[in-house]
C-alpha cells in the first residue's frame, strides 16, 4: 500500500478492481464502510463476478478476467479526452513532460526491440532524450510529439468504450458510468483509492495491470494524498514482511538486489547503481544504495566483511538466470535437477499451478523437508487419497521429513501489514507437542552445518562459517535480537569530520533510522527500510498509542511503519507546487515557509524548498512515471494481452499470444489450450472465500462448518445449457487436470459477449484439498496453467480455460 | 477516527453478574410480578446494507456458546448450514434478488436468529413453567432445566427460530448473549462483526443509529430504506436496517407483518383451566399439538429424512453408489 488501511476512511471513491476486499479482507474493509458512512464515499466494484464486495457497492460493472488493462487504458483515454486530468499535478509531478529518445515506438502490440526467439526485448531505446547538460529533456508545453504525455495519448487512443466492451465484455454504458465517477476525482478536492490484490497480480501481465491503475491515479492527482493511493491488499498477515525482507531468490532485504553473474565484483555491481539524478536538484534517494548494501553486509558477516574484501561481496551468490522463482524451481525439480527441497510455511502443491507437474517434481526429490504448524498436502503428496490424490506410494522414493513449527499465535515477533506497519505481537498460547519455533529449527540446522563445514571444509565454506551469529543463545536467537539486528546499530564510534572531538555515532548504540547508515563499515543493519523499528528508545513496533491528531487517520504512535514511520508514501505530492495542500480539509503535510510539517512524516527532506525538489524522491527524475523507461520487461506502457489460455484472439494485436515476453518452459506450451479451443470453451478463474484462509482453515472445525464442501460457481444460463442442477455434481477439467465439485448456480455470474462471442465463466474457489477437517476436495490448481507474470513470475491463476459437465460425483476408489 | 463501538451503555451489576429472578418481566406458564423498574431496554441492530456476509458473527456465536455444528455439505448456495439448528443460533441467509425497478441484481444477506420480541410468542406458547423468561431489558432467554422439549415455542414464534436438540430434547436459540450483556458486554456476534453491520446498545440508541443509516441509504437511492421493528410483536430487541423496508420478505422470508398465531392465544385460554392441574398437563399438551400441528402422521419418508438430518447427510441424496464425502 502507498497509504494505510486507516487512511481509506479519507476517500471519496473506492474502486475495487483486481480484488474482492469484502471477501478476502473483511476486517480492513471496515474502513470502506467507514468512508461510506461518514464521508458519503461511493464504492465501485469491477469484477467478473458480482461478489461480496459488490453486494455493498454503489455500482458494479462486470469484466472478463484477464482484460483489466483494456479497461484501465480505456479509463485513461476517457480522462484525457474529457479533460479529467489534474493538470497542476500531472505537469510537475509526473514525467508527462519528459521527451523520449528517437527510435522508441509501439506498434501492433509490440514495442521496439522485440526478439521473438528470446521472447524478450532489447530495451535500449526505451529511454529519455538526454540534453547537453546531462539531464533528461523536458517540454513544459507538452507540444513535443515525443513527450510522454503525447505518446500516452496515442497509446491509449485505441481503447475507446466500444473497444473496451468488445475486449472486456463490460457493457458500454456500465463502463462509461465508471469512467464518469472516476473522472470526478480529477479535482484537487476529490480523491479515489484503488484497492486491489491477487485479482491483478495473478496474471501473466500482473505488474502491468497495477501500473495501469497507478498511471490513472497519477493523472487524477491521487498519489500521495489522503484517501488516495495504490493499495495492494496483502493476502497473508506477513506477506508484506516477506517481500520487505527479500525472501526471493533475486533480492536482498529492503529491495536491494542479489548480484548476477554479469556482476562478478563489487565495482561492477555498484556501477549500475549510481542513480544519478535525471533532473537538477533531485534527491534520487537510491544514491544511498551503497550505504544500505554495506550495512547489510556488515550485519551478515560482521568482522569478516571488510573494505579490503569489498564487504565480502564474493560471499553472495551470483544469479545465472533472472531468478529462481517457484515456477523455475519446480520445472528444475521435474527435470530431476533438485535433490533437496526445504519447504518452510508453504504448501506449494496447492499454492502453485498445475498440480500434476508439481507432484511429478516432488516425486523426483531425494528429500523434502516440511516446516509447518499444520498438515499440508505437500507433506502428504506421496499418499494415495483415491481420486483426490491418485498416486502409488511405492513409486515415490522421496524421503519426507516433517518438522512441526509454532504458528503465529504461539510466538513473539512482528508482522508487517498491507500498510507497511510493523506490529509487534506476543504469544497467545503455548505450542502443542514437539512444535518448535522456525528460528530454533533454522538455528539448529545452521550450527550443525557450520560445524560440518569447519570440520570438513568444502568448495566454499566462507559464507557459512563466517556468518555473523552473535546471539546470546546461538541455538535459539530471540525475536528481539533479530529485530534489533534488522534495525541496525553502530559498530565503531564515528566523529564529525569538521570537528574530530565531536562524536556523531557511538559504538554499540541502535541506529535511529537508515539516515545514519554509512558505507564505510561503521554501521550494520539487516534491512534498511526497517531501520527505526527498534531504536535506543526501544521497540517502536510495540507502540499502542492510538491518538490521531487532526483526525487524519495517520496514527503515528501506533506501531512503526516503514520507511521512517511514514504512513503515506510520496506525501509531498499532497501539496501543490508551492507546498499548499490540494485540499485544506484533508491536510497531510505542508510547507510552513521554512520546513515541511503536518500529520505524517514528510516524504522529502524536511527543509527542501517546494519548487526545488520533486515529490518522488526515490526516482532520479524527481517525478513519478507514466512511462516507465526500460524498467519493466514487457513495455513502458501497459498493453492489453490476452491470457495464455483465452476464448478469443487478441483484438488489438491478433498475432500476439499471451504476454509476448512471459517465460514459458518448452514442455508447458503443449499443456495450454489453444486460443478459442472448442474443447475448453469456458473462461475459468480461481479465487478465495471469506469463510476460509488459503489452505489453513480447512483444518479448523468452525471454518469447515461455514463452508464445508468444494464448489464451483456458474451462471444460470450455463447451468441450463449443460443441464446442471443447483447443488448437483459437476466435473470441471482443463487441459491439465480435472476436479469434481458441487455447482453453485447463480445470478451473480452472467455470460459475457467478447468480440461477438458468448463466453461463460466458471468460478473455482481454492480452499479444499485432501487433508483437513472439511470435506475432502480437489486442489483447484489441478486446472491452472504453469506460467507467470513477465516481471515477477506470479502465476496466472485468474484466467484459464475449462470445460464442464454435470456429473455423478467423484468415483472414490 | 473510526469510532469504536463502546461496550454498551447497559449498566452491569458486578455483584450479580447474571440476570436473575429480580429482572424477570415474563415467565412462561407462570404469573410473575414484574419488577417495579425495568432495566434499560437493549437492542441489537443489524444493518443489512453494511453486511458483507463474512459469517464472522456465525463463527463467533459457535465459539462463544461452545457449540459444535456438524460439517455439512454444499447445497448450491453460500448459506451454511441450510437452516438454523440447535447448534446454529444465528445463520447468514443469502438471497439473489433482481430489483424490478432498476433490473439490477442485489445480493441480500441477512443474519437470521432470534428477534427477542417485546411480545414473545414462544414464551406465550410455552406450557412449561419457567422454560422461557423475558428479562426486563427485553432479552428472551430459554431455561433448559425447565424445558420439556414439546416444541410449542417453535409454533408460537412468528419467525420460526427455536430448534429442538436431539441430544437433550430441549429448545435452543440465540440468547442475545445474556451472559455477556449481564456483565456489560455486547453479544459475541456484534463484537466479531468487522464492518459494524451489527451494533448493540440501548434500544433508543439503536433507533437513533438506524436513523443515520437510513438517511445515508436514502441519499444513495434506496427510497424505501427503513427500520424493521415490527409492531405486530410489540417491537423487537433485534432490529434490522433494510434497504427495502417496504418488502421485508425479500430478505429470505423475513415476515412482512409478524404476529403471534391466534392459536397461541387460544392455548393461553386453555392454560387458565389446566394451569394448576399437573395431571392434565400431558393431555393438554397433546391437544395443543393437535390444534397447532394437526394429527401426527409420520411417513416413512419423514423418518428417513429425519435420520439423514441426524446423520448430517443431506436430502436429497446424490445418485446411488456415489455417496459424498466417503473416504477411500
Amino acid at each position: 500500500m502507498t497509504n494505510a488501511w486507516t487512511d481509506i476512511k479519507n476517500t471519496d471513491l473506492v474502486v475495487i478492481m483486481g480484488g474482492n476486499a469484502a471477501e478476502a479482507h473483511p476486517c480492513g474493509f471496515k474502513w470502506v464502510t467507514e468512508a461510506k458512512a461518514t464521508r458519503g464515499a461511493k464504492l465501485i466494484v469491477v469484477d467478473p463476478r458480482y461478489n461480496r464486495s459488490a453486494a455493498v457497492a454503489d455500482f458494479y460493472a462486470p469484466i472478463r478476467q484477464g482484460s483489466d488493462i483494456a479497461f484501465l487504458m480505456g479509463l485513461i483515454n476517457y480522462c484525457i479526452s474529457h479533460d479529467k486530468v489534474q493538470w497542476d499535478y500531472v505537469k510537475p509531478f509526473t514525467n508527462a513532460t519528459f521527451v523520449v529518445r528517437e527510435g522508441y515506438a509501439y506498434q501492433d502490440g509490440l514495442f521496439t526491440g522485440y526478439d521473438e526467439s528470446k521472447r524478450d526485448y532489447v530495451r535500449d531505446t526505451w529511454e529519455y532524450e538526454i540534453g547537453p547538460d546531462g539531464y533528461a529533456v523536458v517540454d513544459e508545453t507538452l507540444q513535443n510529439p515525443r513527450c510522454v504525455w503525447n505518446l500516452l495519448k496515442e497509446h491509449v487512443a485505441i481503447y475507446m468504450p466500444d473497444m473496451v466492451e468488445r475486449i472486456c465484455g463490460t457493457p458500454k454504458d456500465a463502463f462509461l458510468k465508471v469512467a464518469e465517477m472516476v473522472g470526478e476525482c480529477s479535482t484537487p478536492t476529490k480523491t479515489m483509492t484503488s484497492m486491489y490484490a491477487l485479482g491483478w497480480t495473478q496474471h501473466s501481465k500482473g505488474a502491468q495491470n497495477i501500473r495501469g491503475m497507478a498511471m490513472l491515479q497519477l493523472i487524477l492527482g491521487n498519489i500521495g494524498v489522503r484517501g488516495g493511493g495504490m493499495n495492494a491488499l496483502r493476502g497473508h498477515s506477513n506477506i508484506q514482511g516477506l517481500t520487505d525482507l527479500g525472501l526471493m531468490s533475486n533480492l536482498i532485504p529492503g529491495y536491494l538486489n542479489i548480484p548476477t553473474q554479469k556482476e562478478p565484483d563489487f565495482t561492477t555491481y555498484m556501477s549500475t547503481r549510481a542513480f544519478k539524478p535525471l533532473r537538477p536538484n533531485q534527491t534520487s534517494y537510491w544514491q544511498n544504495y551503497r550505504k544500505f548494501f554495506v550495512s547489510f553486509m556488515k550485519s551478515m558477516y560482521g568482522s569478516a566483511a571488510t573494505k579490503e574484501n569489498d564487504w565480502a561481496y564474493s560471499y553472495l551468490p551470483k544469479l545465472d538466470v533472472a531468478s529462481y522463482d517457484v515456477l523455475r524451481v519446480f520445472e528444475m525439480m521435474k527435470q530431476g535437477k533438485v535433490n533437496l527441497y526445504f519447504c518452510q510455511g508453504f504448501n506449494p502443491l496447492q499454492a502453485f499451478p498445475d498440480k500434476g507437474k508439481l507432484a511429478a517434481g516432488l516425486a523426483k526429490l531425494k528429500m523434502l523437508v516440511i516446516m509447518d504448524p499444520l498438515q499440508t498436502e505437500t507433506a502428504r503428496f506421496w499418499e494415495d487419497h483415491g481420486t483426490f490424490n491418485k498416486v502409488n506410494p511405492a513409486d515415490i522414493q522421496t524421503e519426507v521429513i516433517q518438522l512441526p513449527t509454532t504458528c503465529f499465535a504461539e510466538d513473539e515477533g512482528s508482522l508487517v501489514n498491507s500498510g507497511r506497519w510493523l506490529q509487534w505481537h506476543w504469544p497467545g498460547g503455548s505450542p502443542p507437542g514437539e512444535a518448535k519455533t522456525d528460528i530454533w529449527i533454522m538455528a539448529q540446522i545452521h550450527l550443525r552445518l557450520k560445524e560440518l563445514y569447519k570440520k570438513e571444509g568444502g568448495t566454499f565454506p566462507d559464507p557459512i562459517v563466517n556468518l555473523n551469529w552473535s546471539y546470546k543463545d546461538p541455538g535459539e536467537p530471540t525475536p528481539e535480537e533479530l529485530a534489533r539486528e534488522m534495525n541496525g546499530s553502530v559498530l565503531v564510534d564515528v566523529f564529525d569530520p569538521a570537528d574530530p572531538t565531536k562524536k556523531v555515532l557511538e559504538a554499540g548504540k541502535q541506529l535511529s533510522g537508515f539516515g545514519q547508515m554509512r558505507d564505510d563499515g561503521t554501521t550494520a543493519g539487516g534491512c534498511w527500510i526497517f531501520s527505526g523499528c527498534w531504536t535506543e528508545a526501544g521497540n517502536m513496533m510495540a507502540r499502542r498509542d492510538n491518538s490521531d491528531p487532526g483526525d487524519a487517520g495517520m496514527f503515528l504512535k501506533w506501531s512503526f511503519a516503514w520507511p521512517a514511520n511514514r504512513r503515506i508514501l510520496y506525501n509531498r505530492a499532497s501539496c501543490d507546487l508551492d507546498g499548499k495542500p490540494w485540499d485544506p480539509s484533508r491536510k497531510l503535510i505542508e510547507w510552513d515557509g521554512t520546513k515541511w510539517t503536518g500529520y505524517d512524516v514528510p516524504d522529502i527532506p524536511p527543509t527542501a524548498k517546494p519548487r526545488d525538489v520533486g515529490p518522488f524522491i526515490m526516482n532520479p527524475e524527481g517525478t513519478s512515471r507514466l512511462w516507465v523507461r526500460k524498467m519493466m520487461r514487457d513495455g513502458p506502457f501497459p498493453v492489453h494481452y490476452e491470457p495464455f489460455e483465452s476464448p478469443v484472439a487478441n483484438v488489438i494485436a491478433p498475432k500476439v499470444r499471451g504476454n509476448p515476453v512471459a517465460r514459458v518452459f518448452p514442455d508447458d506450451w503443449k499443456t495450454f489450450a489453444d486460443i478459442g479451443d472448442p474443447a475448453y470453451p469456458y473462461a475459468g478463474t480461481s479465487y478465495r472465500l471469506t469463510e476460509h484462509f488459503h489452505y489453513w482453515t480447512k483444518n479448523n472445525h468452525v471454518n469447515s462448518v461455514l463452508q464445508p464442501e468444494q464448489f464451483v460457481e456458474i451462471s444460470e444460463e450455463l447451468a441450463k445449457e449443460k443441464g446442471i442442477a443447483l447443488g448437483g455434481w459437476v466435473r470441471v477439467w482443463s487441459k491439465r487436470g480435472e476436479l469434481y465439485a458441487k455447482a453453485v448456480v447463480t445470478k451473480r455470474i452472467k455470460p459475457m459477449t467478447i468480440d461477438g462471442k458468448t463466453v461463460h465463466i466458471v468460478g473455482v474457489p481454492i480452499h479444499w484439498g485432501f487433508v483437513g477437517a472439511a470435506r475432502k476436495g480437489f486442489t483447484a490448481n489441478t486446472l491452472t496453467p504453469f506460467v507467470g507474470d513477465a516481471n515477477i513470475e506470479t502465476p496466472e491463476f485468474k484466467a484459464f480455460m475449462v470445460n464442464i459437465e454435470p456429473s455423478t460425483g467423484p468415483v472414490v476408489a | 477516527m473510526f469510532p469504536p463501538i463502546p461496550n454498551p451503555s447497559v449498566a452491569s451489576d458486578a455483584a450479580t453478574p447474571r440476570f436473575g429472578e429480580k429482572d424477570i418481566l415474563r415467565r412462561s406458564a407462570s404469573e410473575v410480578t414484574p419488577p417495579a423498574q425495568r432495566l434499560t431496554e437493549v437492542a441489537k441492530l443489524i444493518d443489512v446494507s453494511k453486511c458483507i456476509g463474512c459469517k464472522a458473527c456465525q463463527a463467533a456465536c459457535l465459539e462463544w456458546n461452545n457449540l459444535t455444528e456438524e460439517i455439512g455439505f454444499n447445497h448450491g448456495v453460500y448459506t451454511n448450514p441450510m437452516d438454523l439448528t440447535p447448534d446454529t443460533f444465528t445463520l447468514m441467509r443469502f438471497t439473489e434478488w433482481v430489483n424490478p425497478e432498476t433490473e439490477n441484481l442485489e445480493w441480500l444477506i441477512r443474519k437470521d436468529g432470534c428477534m427477542h420480541c417485546e411480545d414473545p410468542g414462544c414464551l406465550k406458547a410455552c406450557p412449561a413453567p419457567g422454560a422461557i423468561v423475558q428479562y426486563s431489558n427485553g432479552i428472551v432467554d430459554f431455561q433448559h432445566d425447565n424445558c420439556i422439549g414439546c416444541g410449542y415455542c417453535i409454533k408460537g414464534c412468528p419467525f420460526n427460530i427455536p430448534r429442538i436438540s436431539k441430544v437433550d430434547h430441549t429448545a435452543y436459540k440465540c440468547t442475545l448473549c445474556s451472559d455477556r450483556v449481564a456483565v456489560g458486554q455486547g453479544p459475541a456476534c456484534q463484537k466479531a462483526c468487522p464492518t459494524q453491520a451489527i451494533v448493540f446498545g440501548t434500544k433508543d440508541e439503536m433507533k437513533d443509529w438506524a436513523e443515520l443509516r437510513i438517511t445515508d441509504l436514502k441519499s444513495r437511492g434506496f427510497a424505501n430504506a427503513g427500520l424493521y421493528d415490527p409492531p405486530g410483536v410489540g417491537g423487537t430487541h433485534v432490529m434490522y436496517v433494510l434497504h427495502h423496508a417496504d418488502t421485508p420478505s425479500i430478505y429470505a422470508g423475513l415476515p412482512d407483518n409478524p404476529r403471534i398465531s391466534p392459536l397461541v392465544d387460544a392455548w393461553k385460554g386453555v392454560t387458565k383451566y389446566v394451569g394448576l392441574a399437573v395431571m392434565g398437563f400431558a393431555a393438554a399438551a397433546g391437544f395443543l399439538h393437535y390444534v397447532v400441528a394437526g394429527p401426527n402422521k409420520v411417513s416413512e419418508e419423514d423418518e428417513e429424512n429425519a435420520e439423514r438430518l441426524a446423520d448430517g447427510t443431506p436430502p436429497p441424496a446424490p445418485p446411488a453408489g456415489l455417496q459424498e464425502g466417503r473416504t477411500p
